[in-house]
């Protein structure tokens, strides 16, 4: 990735999106629908990327990195990663059809979502990723729902390997894009993308933010093989320690939380807390094995 | 069948009436390894023509079949197909769109898609099917232009005809392997359909590359070309085939004719044996049946239609709101050649009403007893 791509300043993606092009190396053909990827790559004819990149539709990216590993093999070139890279309502909104589609037949791809948490390309829409309790500009008020959680969708089609990570920890998502290239079939990844234009904090804050993000267990870094569910990286060192910052630390810093009431707060905690038993029993579980 | 001799290399197909026997034939080919293809059992037709798109972009020749609703659903896709300028190829058993549902044939399906940037060949049988299929890659690997093969679902789709197939050693002669037009794995790597600017831009060594509006040009330019393509790729297939294509509409009878019953697809076979029960009766009746419907053979229709006093035109679609597709580009058609016959429109066949020798006949009968202009279609078969 060269310097001076037409991604916002302070943009989470494109620190991620250093350390996973970095992972995959050469070999690889992106495809990548409509989205904040979309910008970051460039106008024609000029591009910031050093990868074949074939940009498709929004709703198709799994179906497009389908097309691109079918072609592939049937011409015989077999050493290239394939990979899909779509934001959250690429995914979890108008891609999940194909994406499900995709890992049912178990595609030979690797599939990277990066969340930002809503349609941020378009100015800020909510989507089915966007948490409960944030102002979008459409959801005014605020969002009553909460996050759909794309992981146990997602561990429900049976594929090898899945992961999520965070910029903020750039060893750990190196790793994991590392470790996912090399596994055969659906690989899918999961990336939290603090948004300084979408959610409301100063762009110096990216990094902080994102290790809040973790370190509050809103986000939690783990992989899942085979069916195994492991805590990875400052995840597990807070599965050890035992220790969790509030989660309000993580929403005071943010203006798309600003409305949110201590009542509405206390609730959001309460949530976090049982998931966060949940993905710490399921770890414990894998560490004794 | 078709798409095998072709050596299609990825075929990716999701199931609808009447289009299924398609991909389950050919899926029968790739498993007992006659085809060496990948088949993608796709969940969408949506996705199936994002397969094609993307397996064609890495340099495969590619394969799908849809009709009616699948079609409607790939329209997005038909879009980024034609602008992404990739010589996919697809067959289409033209069927009817709901709402209400039906399952029969007309023509509404693939006349909706006219504007994507397709080609559009029609076929009055069966033995058609399985030569356009076949002079469709050359054809589409020549302009990098797609097309879509649309013939009569049920009428031809689930009709048995003798057929002659073309041997394998000549059509891999006359269909050399695909030579895509970008290299995804060359030494640069290449940014595929990015966002364009209206206005061009100069890229790293200062030259001005075009815009988004030069590259929608551009395809316009390779269809205008196309109609002299197909007609070369036509008479070469005649060559080494023995049945030449050397067209872009057929006619029948049409020396001397005064009247003419224009058609598409297999409604030409009925139409044929119409005019001959016209002639007999002292009508001198020809008919001229659209093979390319895009693009458009304006002057080969306007030379068709030179002598004719009248003009009947039998439509499978209808642009609601105004008249059948054929009906209104044939007489922009003829606007251009300064030619005047009365036109008369007649709607048919919608979801599958049987439509036979006698109803064309009769219909134009009434076309030719009223001797003015009527305005507006009018509908056969339509009692209730």
């Amino acid at each position: 990735m060269l310097p001076g791509t037409r991604a916002c300043s302070g943009c989470g993606l494109s620190l991620a999106y250093r350390h996973i092009l970095k992972a995959l190396g050469e070999k690889t053909i992106l495809t990548i629908p409509a989205s904040c990827l979309t910008v970051l790559h460039g106008l024609y004819p000029s591009t910031s990327v050093g990868l074949t990149n074939i940009n498709t539709a929004f709703a198709t990216t799994a179906a497009s990195a389908t097309g691109i590993a079918a072609g592939l093999k049937a011409l015989g070139k077999t050493d290239y990663t394939v990979v899909g890279i779509a934001g959250d309502g690429g995914t979890f909104d108008i891609g999940i059809q194909a994406l499900s589609a995709a890992a049912e037949r178990n595609t030979d791809f690797l599939y990277i979502c990066y969340d930002n948490e809503g349609y941020m390309n378009t100015g800020t829409q909510r989507s089915s990723a966007t948490p409960m309790g944030a102002f979008t500009t459409t959801t005014p008020g605020t969002k009553f729902e909460h996050k759909k959680d794309i992981l146990a969708i997602m561990e429900a089609h049976g594929i090898p390997y899945m992961a999520s990570a965070s910029p903020a920890y750039p060893l750990d998502l190196y790793d994991k894009v590392v470790k996912a290239k090399n596994i055969n079939g659906t690989r899918f990844m999961h990336i939290n993308i603090p948004c300084s234009p979408g959610w409301g904090f100063p762009t110096d804050d990216l990094v902080e933010l994102g290790k809040l993000a973790v370190d509050t267990a809103m986000w939690v870094l783990l992989e899942i093989e085979n069916g195994v569910l492991r805590l990875t990286g400052r995840s597990r060192s807070m599965a050890r320690s035992g220790k969790k910052k509030p989660v309000s630390q993580y929403l005071k810093l943010q203006g798309r939380f600003k409305h949110v009431t201590p009542e509405q707060i206390d609730y959001l905690q309460g949530w976090i807390d049982k998931r966060w038993q949940r993905f710490l029993q399921r770890h414990e579980l894998s560490e004794e094995t | 069948m078709g798409a095998k001799l072709c050596r299609v290399q990825v075929i990716a197909a999701y199931p609808i009436t009447p289009q299924s026997k398609i991909p389950e034939t050919l899926v029968k080919y790739v498993d007992s390894g006659e085809l060496e293809a990948e088949f993608i059992r796709v969940e969408s037709e949506h996705s199936a023509l994002t397969v094609c798109i993307s397996a064609s972009t890495v340099g495969a020749r590619v394969f799908t079949a849809t009709a009616a609703n699948g079609l409607a659903y790939m329209h997005e896709q038909l879009h980024w197909a034609a602008g992404a300028r990739l010589p996919i190829v697809m067959a289409l058993a033209n069927r009817g769109l709901g709402a209400p549902w039906t399952i029969f044939n007309d023509m509404q399906d693939s006349i909706s898609q006219r504007d994507t940037g397709w080609m559009q060949v029609y076929c009055r049988d069966n033995q058609e099917i399985m030569d356009s299929m076949i002079m469709a890659y050359k054809i589409c690997e020549q302009l990098h232009v797609p097309m879509m093969v649309c013939f009569d679902g049920f009428v031809l789709s689930h009709t048995v005809m003798p057929v002659e197939i073309p041997d394998q050693k000549q059509v891999d002669a006359f269909l050399p392997p695909y030579v895509p037009h970008l290299q995804v794995d060359g030494p640069e790597p290449i940014n595929i359909n990015p966002v364009m600017l209206a206005g061009p831009r100069a890229n790293a060594q200062g030259v001005f590359c075009p815009s988004y509006m030069g590259f929608r040009m551009r395809l316009q330019e390779a269809l205008e070309s196309a109609g002299d393509v197909i007609l070369e790729v036509g008479r070469e297939f005649g060559e080494v085939f023995g049945r030449s294509y050397e067209c872009l509409l057929w006619q029948y009878r049409t020396e001397g004719a005064d009247t003419i019953l224009l058609t598409m697809g297999s409604l030409a076979n009925e139409a044929s044996l119409a005019a001959d029960a016209l002639r007999e009766k002292g009508c001198k009746a020809g008919v001229v049946s659209l093979r390319i419907f895009r693009p458009f053979p304006a002057e080969p229709l306007r030379q068709a239609l030179s002598g004719a006093k009248h003009v009947v035109i039998f439509d499978k679609n209808i642009s609601y709101g105004n008249e059948g597709a054929t009906c209104t580009e044939t007489k922009a058609a003829l606007f251009e050649g300064g030619l005047q016959p009365t036109i008369t429109n007649f709607i048919v066949g919608l979801g599958g009403k049987n439509i036979v020798a006698t109803d064309l006949e009769a219909a134009t009968e009434e076309a030719l007893k009223r001797r003015v202009q009527i305005n507006g279609p009018q509908w056969i078969g339509v009692a209730v």
